[in-house]
């Protein structure tokens, strides 16, 4: 069978670079040829640090030829110095490793150095960038937390893991909500990524009494491994919250599980669901007198914003699930676990899932199929052209993600729900009516 | 000449134009030497991110209308494709149909891929592609992976070509071979020559316009079909959003121009030396002094001095005295500019024009003689007329040098180019910049007036500056600020 990658919707193992850069004043020392840091920045903005701040070996022929282990022994060196960082993670790329550079060996010499100094193969060809998270965060774990002691355990802290760094379009958005509902429930969050959040929320890893991932599959591989190195509870819940039905599912699983006295979660989940259909109340007409609202819908997206959106459209909204493709190269072993996942909708609704990455396939197959009128889609911006073609209803809610600009909001939670009806309404709210 | 289309692929820059990406001294200095090739060839120990021929080759070739890209690599390397919907904008804003589909594929070489090689699943991609989207041409380009383990593109047009009725054109472009990134126009553009380009069967009445976006911005179209018209000539905008068909009529022009020098050496001189088609050699069309030069130069081929002349006095006489207006409230005001090897000479001498003092000019490279064997225009042009020496120095995108430099400057505005993200390192250090995002935007008298004006606004209210500076923090150590910024130069 062909291999082809058409329209593609990830990067490569290096992608994880933003995941690094997430982390306020990580540096990530990218051993590879001079564009691979252009090409997989794919969330395309600069914060503490920009594509052109990444320090990076820029291999070259020289390289190729007669290796570049000296070369990133440099970059490294002169990194420590030129950088205001708090840890460097060392990434390398296709060619140091296809031409065997010892890479382990370059950056063990850096053991002793002030500050922590990892490294972790990102090879493009040895996986994705949402992959290469999970490396990441693995490396974080091995190669520094593992290593020294960071104090007991601290009572209700709860670390919180879930979504892929720029890849989420509204990732820090989305981490923020999430630890403004743990915080509602009494436990104080913990998380590594986003606004300010870097080596000392790191150090606090190890001192959680939970582990919490809200993410269908990826980051599974590091609270297994957090478990096991510091013996840390997890809770795995598959989907970020999205709207009322969800939010207040998730937060009576979390309080159940992290020990929240359920009379503080029940009056909490009262008073923000009341809060919630105040809001829906006033704009509900809207929804379905209108012409262009759909009835059914498709996601094309990663399995984390395909299963989010898919609750929130069938729990929350009323709307049924046509086909619900997963586009981000999810490994096989994960597939039948997430296909049940869309089989627990209300009324015993379920969806079929398609697991692709050929954008010509998807597309065919979404034409081929009946919407019972307007389809609504919620993909990429690949899938912006195909909406209009079957006069459809688009919302771009997936990588490559473009058309609107996020700055800090977020889907996540009950305010979350009402801004993605903002956004959806909008388009409808802008078509013949 | 370096310009043989018979070999399958282009010479880098370093080994064909004597390019360099490490200088530090003055601009009188550097012409003194005769440019790069008097120079000691630099490098770095240490380094930051920069950009790759492929990017560069891809991001040219994406831009073709109706052709396809196969992309020979791991994922990552096509994440170009993604673009696609900035693509279509601007095919739109150019007046066309968005294209139905992005016509851009990998191979989606994995882990076993770099071991047994992967030519048998580029072929069956290549020909899903064709069969997918009907392109028009197809260019196939290679990557790290694809060179480092050997695959051979060469073959597989031959083997193609009975399955396949288009064009299929192997794009050399894998970005260990080259520290600058704009090998990767002579790599796109040795693919065109070579493979999409044929030979004249008539004279048109057509100049092929060498650019970037295609003047989207401020309508600056209009402008140049305005100045075109009175040359009786009609534009082909290149690459953006052209057709293959009007690609493989290049060779019926009456001549070539270009607005980046950078840019169209090897695709101008290929023209002019394959197909007899003139390359201009001016200066760019950016200021007064620029807009003049290439105006005339081309009508002096097309045998229109006299209707040009007329056509620029009519002009110059609206917009100059309202140049000079503003431009009299830069007088004096301290420059630094970092831009490509074209651009960044093209626009000190526009800033010079203002009567601004320009404090450092940094280039992302140096070529040291275009294809056709002379000294880059741009350059010369300082070097034989600038009244003013300042210094000069060559980094390819390396943000802690020029920051290093921009602190110790501390200008009273910074102006910069792509990348788009590099204007914020200068306003998060406190000082006011410009981004000349578009390649219009000093263009012919008009467009000067846009620039002056937007200049003197800029270093005028610098509130945003201000703001952002106090609140944010740059990623450099202190110590790194008490350098020289040539500190990590080493002999080669």
């Amino acid at each position: 069978m062909t291999k082809i990658l058409d329209e593609p919707r990830y990067v490569c193992a290096l992608g994880a670079l933003q995941t690094v850069e997430a982390i306020y004043k990580a540096i990530p020392v990218v051993h590879a040829g001079p564009g691979c840091t252009a090409k997989v920045s794919i969330g395309g903005r600069s914060g503490y640090l920009g594509t052109q701040t990444v320090p990076c070996t820029n291999v070259g022929e020289t390289e190729v030829v007669f290796g570049g282990e000296e070369k990133l022994h440099d970059v490294i060196e002169n990194s420590l110095k030129v950088m205001d960082g708090d840890i460097f993670i060392v990434l390398s790329g296709c060619t140091t490793e296809i031409v065997g550079d010892d890479i382990d060996n370059v950056v063990g010499t850096f053991k002793d150095s002030e500050k922590p100094v990892l490294s972790v193969p990102t090879a493009g060809f040895k996986g994705t960038n949402i992959e290469g998270h999970e490396w990441v965060v693995d490396a974080i774990i091995d190669q520094y937390l593992s290593k020294r002691y960071f104090g007991e355990k601290i009572k209700g802290l709860v670390n919180i893991w879930g979504p892929v760094p720029s890849y989420d379009p509204h990732w820090v958005g989305n981490f923020r909500e999430l630890e403004n509902l743990i915080r509602e429930l009494g436990l104080t969050p913990n998380c590594i990524f986003g606004e300010y959040r870097g080596i000392d929320n790191i150090n606090l890893v190890p001192r959680a009494k939970y582990n919490l991932l809200v993410a269908p599959w990826v980051g599974l591989g590091n609270v297994k491994n957090l478990k096991e190195k510091f013996g840390t509870p997890y809770l795995h819940y598959p989907t970020l919250p999205i709207g009322a039905h969800e939010t207040s599912l998730f937060l009576r699983t979390v309080g159940k599980e992290f020990n929240v006295d359920s009379n503080l979660v029940e009056e909490l989940i009262t008073r923000k669901e009341k809060e919630y259909y105040y809001y829906i109340e006033r704009s509900c007409s809207f929804f379905f007198e209108n012409r262009a609202s759909s009835k059914m819908f498709s996601t094309v997206a990663s399995a984390d914003y395909a299963l989010s959106l898919s609750r929130f459209f069938v729990n929350d909204m009323g709307l049924v699930p046509s086909k619900q493709y997963i586009t981000e190269g999810v490994p096989e072993e994960h597939y039948d676990r997430i296909r049940q996942y869309f089989k627990e909708f209300n009324y015993e609704i379920e969806a079929e899932v398609v697991f692709s990455n050929d954008g010509y396939q998807i597309h065919q197959q979404i034409e081929n199929d009946d919407y019972a009128g307007t389809p609504l889609i919620l993909g990429s911006i690949y899938e912006k052209k195909l909406a209009s073609k079957l006069n459809g209803t688009f919302l771009c809610v997936s990588t490559p993600y473009a058309e609107r600009v996020v700055i800090h909001s977020s889907y996540v939670g009950y305010h979350g729900g009402l801004k993605l009806l903002e956004d959806l309404y909008t388009s409808v709210f802008q078509k013949f009516n | 000449m370096g310009i043989n289309l018979k070999n399958s692929e282009v010479p880098i820059r370093e080994n064909r134009l004597g390019s360099i990406v490490a200088y530090s001294g003055s601009i009188k200095e550097f012409g003194k030497q005769g440019g790069c090739s008097g120079c000691d060839e630099k490098k770095r120990c240490f380094s930051q991110s920069s950009a790759c021929n492929n990017g560069c080759a891809i991001g040219q070739l994406f831009s073709i209308y109706d052709a396809a890209i196969v992309e020979h690599s791991p994922a990552g390397c096509a994440s170009i494709a993604m673009a696609s919907y900035l693509n279509d904008l601007l095919v739109t804003a150019l007046g066309k149909k968005p294209r139905e589909n992005s016509g851009f594929t990998c191979s989606d070489m994995g882990e076993s891929d770099t071991v047994f090689g992967a030519i048998d699943n580029l072929k069956d991609v290549i020909i899903e592609t064709y069969n997918r989207y009907k392109p028009k041409a197809i260019f196939v380009a290679s990557s790290c992976v694809s060179g480092v383990i050997g695959e051979d593109l060469e073959s597989i047009v031959e083997d193609l070509k009975d399955i396949i009725p288009v064009p299929i054109a192997p794009v050399h472009c894998e970005g260990f071979k080259t520290q600058i990134w704009a090998s990767g126009f002579d790599a796109a553009f040795h693919a065109i020559l070579k493979y999409i380009v044929k030979p004249a069967e008539k004279k048109t009445n057509k100049v092929n316009v060498l650019n970037f976006a295609g003047g989207t911005s401020w309508n600056s179209r209009a402008d140049v079909l305005r100045l075109f018209k009175v040359m009786d000539v009609e534009p082909t905008f290149i690459l953006n959003s052209a057709t293959v068909e009007e690609l493989q009529h290049l060779s019926e022009a009456r001549a070539t121009i270009s607005t980046c020098g950078a840019l169209s050496t090897y695709f101008g001189n290929g023209l002019e030396q394959e197909f007899g088609v003139p390359f201009v050699r001016s200066l760019q069309p950016h200021g007064v002094i620029g807009y003049e030069d290439w105006a005339l130069k081309l009508a002096k081929i097309l045998d229109k001095e006299k209707e040009v002349t007329e056509f620029l006095a009519e002009e110059k006489k609206i917009y100059q005295p309202q140049i000079d207006e503003f431009a009299k409230k830069l007088k004096g005001k301290r420059a630094m500019i970092a831009m490509g090897p074209s651009y960044s000479h093209n626009y000190a001498r526009i800033l010079e024009e203002f009567g601004m003092q320009i404090e450092h000019v940094t280039s992302w490279h140096m070529d040291d003689k275009y294809d056709d064997g002379s000294m880059p225009d741009a350059l010369k042009y300082i070097i034989e007329n600038s009244k003013q020496d300042y210094k000069f120095s060559v980094n390819e995108l390396q943000n802690y040098e020029f920051v290093n430099i921009l602190k110790r400057v501390n200008p009273d505005i910074f102006v910069t180019r792509h990348p788009a993200g590099m204007i914020v390192w200068s306003m998060k250090l406190g000082i006011p910049a410009y981004n000349v995002r578009d390649e219009y935007t000093a263009f012919g008298y008009k467009g000067t007036l846009r620039f002056v004006k937007a200049l003197y606004y800029t270093i005028t209210n610098r509130s945003f500056t201000d703001s952002i500076s106090k609140h944010v923090k740059m990623p450099y150590n202190e110590w790194w600020y008490q350098q020289p910024a040539e500190t990590f130069f080493v002999d080669n």
